[in-house]
């Protein structure tokens, strides 16, 4: 099938975040795919392969919307199999959730996919919305924070995990798919190809070095926002951006009356 | 030498790879002496690892020698120096010569399934009579009919435990001693090859070192890489490869080390303050990474040279500087590291204890500190000549 993936650059989750003034500063960031757009690209590699045979069963292309510079997360997409790529230029500042799902809509409209699948969140805002607006504004069936996909005569079965236990959905295609992080255990994407025997290795793969030369050459068509006719026009406003309070050190208590005293007394838990 | 975006996605590939495949496993490789070779390279064969310079016809990826040197230095972060070394001998040591001179089929043979990583490699240059001074090696093939028998010993053989081939530095003829040599494939389940022992080393335990004999050995001379009487020559040119790997390879572990002893001795209070805040521990790390900086400017100047021009003869003189340079900062920064992280660092598992032990062979192997020396001085046209007695 034809897929679409979404791919954010958020700032590397391992680094110190860094503020200026009321916001975020991002400009010595060092920037990565966000995870679960990771997970979403590894699904699509997976629903798109007969990871046994090799045989390609449909075409993955991966859309980012951001500064030039993004490209560089493009590519690593690429380096993991996508077939090409998709850059919407654009300002951080002016992507809102709304804006987002108004280009990605734009987007999906030019290209015709069968799925848009993506990440269920990005790490950097953690506002999950997106996927959700993409349904909604596209008006079609949505399956968000899938642990498995399976495809089937009817479109997808997606399972996801709920606090009472395994929820099971059939959605038609086209569709609007998230993924969580259990999207990529071993086994956790079946296409009726791949045997049902196949695992694969737990995580999103490696790119190869053969897929890191194979990337260069392939496409990243850049649009911009006037050429797909849409506005950011963003409708949430950052007000401001602060870290949390630093935590105070403890105390070190001498025996355990001390401690039952604190914890009556003080802490008033006892 | 500036990394492309090809060359930082490589990084990120390795990586990741050493922090999910290789680095959880290291302390129980350690323990055990022994990696398992086959299942590792194969993975490292999928991802198109162990072919980054080799050619296409050989499942390689033919790219120029500063993506080989991106992935040795990236191998740095492994958390032992055996693992990186294994891998270098199998991409780097034993095969430079087999993928540039060996006949079609013998590549066929054996350097595509080493690329896939279906076969591991081992060099077999060093006997118990002979290491760095080479040229003294005693193991001999003599003509058989269409074959070669070999007789002879190698000592100290990386992967030697494991190997399935190994490319060994025999004499094929009496003549003077550089002219005399060739390099032979052996295939070590070649009736006559005995694995005589796993090596006790001082470091580099998750890699197994072996002593190997070979009693009448009997190998088809189409195994010969490139001409008879070439081995000396090959293996030199082999020689630097390994070297600008090697020295590649320390600058990541040696980054690592400077920053832990940073982290712990910031912490660390003695008479009243931080262990750092004494001048002469600060001052003394900020030495140590000026010169690891200047090593490292010294692989990335050496490669670049190499890249120009692979017979470049200073680059014979750099790459022999890199591994000189590389081996004498070791020693002398793993040692200033242990003192600082005191009693701890002398504890048998600290990381600074096996950084010490393992680093201390980089003045070693593939060439002494002092052979490399010899090699410097005689670019620099400073030996004296010897007499002829």
């Amino acid at each position: 099938m034809k897929i679409l993936v979404t791919v954010k650059r958020v700032p590397d989750p391992e680094q110190k975040v860094k503020f200026k003034g009321t916001s975020v500063d991002v400009s010595a960031a060092n920037w990565v795919i966000n995870a679960f757009d990771e997970y979403a690209i590894e699904a699509a590699l997976r629903l798109n392969e007969n990871a046994a045979t090799g045989e390609k069963l449909g075409e993955t292309i991966a859309l980012s919307i951001g500064p030039k510079d993004v490209s560089q997360q493009l590519r690593s997409a690429l380096a993991m199999g996508a077939d090409r790529a998709i850059l919407v230029g654009g300002a951080d500042e002016e992507l809102d959730s709304f804006a987002v799902a108004r280009i990605v809509k734009a987007v999906v409209e030019r290209e015709k996919p069968d799925l848009l699948l993506m990440g269920k969140l990005a790490t950097d805002g953690e506002a999950s919305q997106v996927p959700q607006l993409c349904a909604a504004l596209l008006d079609w069936p949505q399956a968000t924070f899938a642990a498995q996909i399976t495809a089937n005569a009817e479109g997808l079965e997606v399972k996801r995990e709920v606090d009472t236990g395994i929820e099971v959905k059939q959605v038609k295609l086209p569709a609007v798919v998230s993924v969580d992080l259990r999207i990529i255990s071993p086994t956790a994407v079946v296409n009726g190809k791949t045997p049902a025997t196949h695992a694969y290795q737990e995580g999103p793969r490696y790119a190869s070095l053969k897929g890191i030369m194979a990337a260069k050459k392939k496409e990243i068509k850049e649009i911009s926002l006037a050429d797909l006719g849409v506005k950011a026009a963003p409708v949430t406003k950052l007000v401001s951006a602060e870290p949390p309070a630093g935590r105070k050190a403890g105390v070190k208590v001498k025996d355990v009356a001390e401690l039952v005293s604190k914890l009556k007394n003080e802490a008033k838990v006892l | 030498m500036l990394y492309t975006d090809e060359h930082s996605k490589l990084r990120q590939t390795v990586r990741r790879f050493v922090e999910q495949e290789i680095n959880p496993h290291v302390d129980a490789w350690e323990e055990a002496e022994l990696f398992p070779a086959h299942e590792l390279f194969r993975k490292m064969g999928k991802l198109g690892l162990l072919g980054i310079t080799k050619p296409a016809d050989c499942g390689g990826q033919e790219l120029d020698y500063s993506f080989a040197v991106a992935f040795a230095e990236e191998l740095g972060r492994c958390n032992c120096g055996a693992i990186p070394m294994a891998i270098g001998v199998q991409t780097d040591m034993a095969t430079p010569a087999l993928a540039r001179y060996g006949s079609p089929a013998l590549k066929a043979e054996y350097m595509t399934p080493t690329v896939a990583g279906e076969l591991v490699a081992a060099i077999g240059v060093s006997e118990p009579g002979a290491g760095s001074d080479v040229a003294s090696i005693k193991t001999t093939a003599r003509k058989d009919g269409g074959d070669y028998i070999i007789n002879g010993s190698k000592m100290w053989i990386t992967n030697g435990m494991q190997a399935d081939w190994i490319c060994l530095l025999v004499n094929t003829g009496e003549g003077k001693p550089h002219e005399n040599k060739s390099l032979v494939v052996v295939p070590m389940n070649a009736p006559g090859v005995n694995r005589a022992k796993k090596l006790k080393k001082l470091g580099m335990w998750a890699s197994d070192t072996a002593q190997l004999f070979f009693e009448d050995v009997r190998v088809p001379q189409s195994n010969l890489i490139g001409g008879e009487g070439m081995g000396f020559f090959m293996q030199m040119q082999q020689f630097q490869e390994e070297r600008l790997f090697g020295a590649a390879t320390t600058l990541l572990g040696l980054d690592r080390m400077i920053q832990e002893t940073i982290t712990y001795t910031r912490e660390r209070q003695a008479f009243g303050q931080s262990i750092l805040d004494n001048q002469t521990v600060h001052f003394r790390l900020a030495e140590l990474q000026t010169e690891v900086e200047s090593l490292r400017a010294l692989v990335y100047l050496t490669t670049e040279r190499y890249v120009a021009n692979k017979d470049d003869f200073e680059v014979v003189k750099l790459a022999s500087m890199c591994k000189l340079k590389a081996g004498r900062l070791a020693r002398v920064a793993t040692d200033a590291c242990l003192q600082f992280w005191g009693g701890m660092g002398y504890t048998w598992d600290s990381a600074v204890a096996r950084s010490m032990r393992d680093m201390r062979l980089l003045s070693i192997g593939g060439g002494a500190d002092e052979v490399m020396l010899g090699i410097i001085c005689k670019l620099m046209g400073t030996l004296p000549r010897r007499k002829k007695s």
